[in-house]
């Protein structure tokens, strides 16, 4: 666990490796850095799980990992690799044969996610056939067996049903299956459980969970609810204003926060196996993209504040049993 | 489905009984048909005797119903300016009209359909504005002057293709086509885009703002993150989710198709219904009015009937039942 932990030593140790990750938008009034300097890695089977709050960078960084970013957004600085390989300057051609078969993606709303027109078989089948070598035939066997492992029953007969035959919960489900039918090593989860009713968030976690562990699968969960990075991740990233805050594993991150964001996150929580819906939210707000106070982002908000954090942006450093980027930790190199 | 396609032609009847009864009123009020048929020189026993023979002495709902009755079995009465049947006359007209406006509609739809693809995909292209300006002289020139414009520069100029008419056509049975012979081919070249233009540049600008719209979704996002090629995701998802709009107003295009052949018809002296219309018209002929009226009712019906089957074939959310 610490020798995924502590990023740079092992290189191939980690399936994915994020390093100073700079996602940017241009527009009218000058470039909006989105991303300032992320960095992480997730190791073969690991789940990592993002917190922070609304507007944090969680989802660009999932975007910017599959290659997915929305036009003008543009990776400005650092690498992504996957399994030594970067892959985030990929030629579109390559960056496909990477999606799908070796990233897989799960977003949040799933009546939205799925092609209403096509019949969920149809969705899977296309999927699997563009990844994989199989005849027609094969690749619908291969569907129904996917149906069958996230849950859906009677999937021989449903194969053929359209999405708005099912439930929501049921096609996030089917989400899944199409995130996980060509077995790739890493899924980014988006939320994936915010939209769902209150009563099968749980069950859609846990199904997650079971299948990362048997197929290996690494991933990385955006979340909002510290219940679920609990019970599910390994490690979890907590990100504020466009930076990793802080990362370690969760326990200690949960237990023992160092960087005051974190300290202020934890402490609306009130035990680690309680249920929190929402991160609760300290005094004032995070700052808009257009208006990042200098040196440490967290500046205005933080109790602990000194001279050096209007200065200096502070690097993600050990602190106790995790990483943190708070001048607190370290001295501050100028 | 079938039941909902049955209400569908339900809910038609009013609409035809409706319109047969305009067309009826026309055919009826409009004009004197009496002094029409018998000239200014008639004695009053003679119209009298007319007004008899015509059933226009009797009570107005037994007129209306002789009149849908007759309509039902294509019985229009005689034309007046050529004193032969109206029905002879519009089915004599009929291949013209059909083959011209399928034409204009399959060209329409040919181009429209992939320039608006193209443009959606690609919205900031040079070739994507350079479609798109050109678009709108589609949209703004009004067709008779299009139809003239083509005939001064490709018939008049240069002489390359004919200005009117439909050329040699070959009879099958009651049906005369153009589409066999390379004179008939010719002849509709002119006419098809001075008819089809106006509709081809609207399909493309609805098909590119549709495409905008898909391409922004979810499920092409999820689509993409999945690895699938562009022209899986162009043709196999995106198009396919604009078609339901598209094809709505295919539909209704088709009838303004039909309706702007009468301009069509006539800059092209293209014998079909149209322009027996417009010669109907100068000549007060109310039959044949009174007949294309209903006829163009009927096609409007059985489009809408054509439109609402293929949303069910395209959407499976409207098929009930499963
Ligand atoms: N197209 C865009 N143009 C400009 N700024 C953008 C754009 N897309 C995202 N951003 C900005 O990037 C920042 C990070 O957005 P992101 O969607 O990653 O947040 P998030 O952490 O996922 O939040 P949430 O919890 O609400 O999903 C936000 O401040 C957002 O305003
Ligand atoms: S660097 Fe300074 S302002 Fe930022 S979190 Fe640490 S103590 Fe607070
Ligand atoms: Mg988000």
């Amino acid at each position: 666990m610490s020798a995924a932990m502590r990023a740079p030593a092992g290189e191939h140790a980690a399936l994915l490796e994020v390093r100073d990750l700079r996602v940017e938008f241009p527009t009218r009034r000058g470039v909006l850095r989105a991303l300032d300097g992320v960095g992480f890695t997730i190791a073969r089977g690991e789940v990592l799980g993002v917190v922070g709050e609304s507007g944090a960078g969680k989802s660009l960084t999932g975007a910017a990992i599959i290659g997915l970013l929305e036009p003008p957004g543009r990776i400005a600085g650092g690498e992504i690799r996957l399994d030594g390989t970067r892959i985030d300057n990929l030629p579109q051609r390559a960056m496909r044969q990477v999606r799908g078969k070796r990233i897989g993606a799960i977003f949040q709303d799933p009546l939205t996610t799925l092609n209403p027109l096509l019949s969920i078989g149809r969705q899977l089948i296309e999927t699997i056939r563009t990844h994989l070598p199989l005849s027609e035939g094969e690749a619908r066997e291969r569907a129904i067996r996917w149906l069958e492992e996230v849950g859906i029953p009677a999937a021989r007969q449903r194969i053929d049903a359209y999405p708005h035959e099912f439930s929501g919960g049921m096609r996030q489900r089917v989400v899944i299956a199409l995130a996980l039918c060509a077995e790739p090593e890493l899924v980014v989860a988006d939320e994936p459980t915010t939209a769902l009713d209150v009563s099968i968030q749980a069950q859609i976690i846990a199904l997650l969970k079971r299948l990362a562990a048997e197929h290996g699968t690494a991933v990385m969960l955006v979340t909002h609810d510290m219940g679920v990075i609990a019970e599910t991740c390994d490690r979890v990233a907590v990100m504020y204003a466009g930076r990793i805050a802080e990362i370690g594993p969760v326990r200690e991150v949960v237990k023992h926060p160092s960087h005051p964001y974190t300290v202020g996150l934890m402490g609306s929580i009130p035990a680690l196996d309680r249920k929190v819906a929402r991160l609760t939210q300290i005094d004032g707000a995070m700052p808009r993209l257009s208006a990042i106070p200098s040196g440490c982002a967290f500046n205005p908000r933080c109790p602990k504040a000194m001279a050096v954090c209007r200065e200096a942006k502070p690097e993600l450093r050990p602190a106790g049993a995790t990483l943190a980027a708070c001048h607190l930790y370290g001295a501050a190199h100028v | 489905m079938i039941a909902q396609l049955a209400s569908r032609l339900l809910q038609a009847i009013p609409v035809l009984l409706v319109v047969g009864f305009l067309s009826f009123a026309i055919f009826t009020y409009v004009g004197d048909p009496v002094s029409i048929m018998l000239g200014q020189n008639a004695t009053p026993a003679m119209r009298i005797a007319m007004r008899h023979a015509l059933g226009l002495d009797q009570p107005f709902l037994v007129q209306y119903w002789r009149f849908m009755a007759r309509a039902i079995h294509f019985n229009f009465g005689l034309s007046y300016r050529l004193a032969l049947p109206v029905s002879q006359l519009l089915l004599q007209r009929l291949p013209a009209t059909t083959e011209l406006v399928m034409t204009s509609a399959v060209l329409a739809l040919a181009v429209g359909l992939p320039l608006g693809v193209y443009t959606g995909i690609r919205p900031n292209g040079f070739v994507s504005r350079s479609i798109m300006a050109g678009s709108l002289v589609g949209v703004s020139l009004p067709t008779f002057l299009l139809g003239i414009l083509l005939i001064l520069f490709f018939s008049v100029l240069l002489g390359w293709l004919p200005s009117f008419g439909r050329g040699h056509v070959v009879d099958f049975a009651h049906w005369s086509t153009g589409f066999l012979t390379v004179s008939g081919l010719r002849s509709l070249i002119l006419p098809s885009i001075t008819l089809g233009l106006f509709q081809m540049t609207l399909i493309m600008r609805l098909v590119r703002t549709e495409m905008l719209e898909v391409l922004r979704s979810d499920y092409i996002k999820f689509a993409r993150a999945r690895g699938l090629a562009p022209r899986v995701i162009y043709f196999g998802h995106a198009l396919r989710n604009t078609l339901v709009p598209v094809i709505t107003i295919v539909g209704l295009q088709i009838g303004g198709l039909i309706g702007f052949s009468i301009v069509t018809e006539t800059v092209f002296q293209w014998p079909g219904m149209g322009l027996l219309l417009v010669q109907s018209i100068q000549n007060a002929d109310i039959p044949v009015m009174s007949a294309y009226l209903l006829l163009i009712a009927v096609v409007f019906v059985v489009i809408n009937l054509i439109v609402d089957i293929l949303y069910y074939v395209v959407d499976p959310r409207l098929r009930v039942g499963r």
